[in-house]
């Protein structure tokens, strides 16, 4: 949450910051992100559906749930607006009870057109190390 | 799916940011030291998601005087006998591009254009389809784009559900 953005010159190729995202996930936190995104897929939240139709053991996790808590690794780092680009592949669902832990690596620390540019790569896991969102994100950052 | 005005306002902000686990202020309280450096309420990098509030044709909101295909009296609203299957398709990737920070305070309208699709062998057996979609977020006062989503869905093998039939609408994430 800092107020003061990072410098290219501190950062250095395969650093890497690891966080724990989210703590055994409630049913609860993945209805507050339907309400909150619009995405009300009774995959998310309607137990009956989801097993009894869709064929599913229990609800589980928007994809947007853990690839939003995710970039918290970057932004909590580099600081706020600051990213130029976020992407994710969605890798395995995420269950209520699933405590999420991101990692960001410096991948490479370059300048373009006169940004002083970050990439990363990222990867969170859940409690079993099983990788669960994983993807990579560039910010431009002070010199 | 177009979406012609997508106000971005710090309430929901806030509320979004407290459903992904990000209690940084400067999502959420204009006067903290964080929202003050940036120049206000900034919107979280996934913040733009949120648009399908203002989505007209979003499916995954119900609608008064529709099927609903989630449980209700029964498991499903949607009926299953007339065999109108539908297909499932799961949020494979994501990926933003951001001209700049997006505030709260702004007002969005979406441009969206198909992207290309493929097909790849599922390790489980079966095949994937995978269909990418662009979407613009512009900003409708100066008509400059300011995020870039590139969305990837997949339609995965159907899976073995503990119901011989089952009917779901497309497009499911």
């Amino acid at each position: 949450m800092s107020t003061t953005s990072i410098s290219a010159a501190s950062l250095t190729v395969g650093e890497s910051r690891t966080e724990v995202v989210l703590e055994n996930i409630s049913r609860t936190q993945i209805v507050m992100y339907a309400g909150a995104s619009g995405d009300y897929n009774p995959l998310h939240s309607d137990e009956i559906y989801v097993t009894q139709v869709a064929g599913y053991p229990t609800v589980f996790a928007h994809g947007m749930l853990s690839m939003g808590a995710t970039g918290r690794i970057v932004t909590d780092w580099v600081g706020n607006g600051r990213l130029s680009n976020y992407g994710v592949r969605f890798v395995n669902q995420v269950w209520p009870g699933d405590t999420l832990t991101a990692t960001a690596t410096v991948a490479a620390v370059r300048e373009e057109g006169g940004q002083h540019l970050v990439d990363f790569t990222i990867n969170t896991v859940n409690q079993d190390g099983k990788s669960v969102v994983s993807g990579t994100a560039t910010a431009r950052v002070d010199a | 799916m177009t979406i012609s005005r997508f106000p971005v306002e710090a309430s929901h902000t806030m509320m979004f940011a407290r459903a992904i686990g990000d209690l940084n202020p400067v999502y959420s309280d204009v006067n903290s030291p964080e929202a003050i450096e940036a120049g206000g309420v900034l919107a979280p990098p996934t913040f733009t998601m949120a648009g399908a509030q203002f989505d007209p044709g979003n499916h995954l909101i119900p609608k008064q005087g529709e099927p609903w295909f989630g449980s209700a009296k029964e498991p499903t609203g949607v009926d299953r006998s007339s065999g109108g299957a539908g297909v499932i398709r799961l949020h494979a990737e994501q990926h933003f591009e951001y001209h700049r920070p997006l505030m709260a305070g702004e007002v969005l309208h979406t441009v969206e254009r198909d992207g290309t699709s493929w097909e790849k062998s599922s390790s489980r057996g079966g095949v994937l389809k995978f269909e990418e979609k662009f979407i613009d977020y512009v900003n409708t006062a100066s008509n400059e784009v300011v995020v870039t989503a590139r969305f990837v869905s997949v339609q995965p093998p159907a899976p073995t559900p503990p119901t011989a039939a089952t009917s779901t609408p497309a497009e499911q994430k």
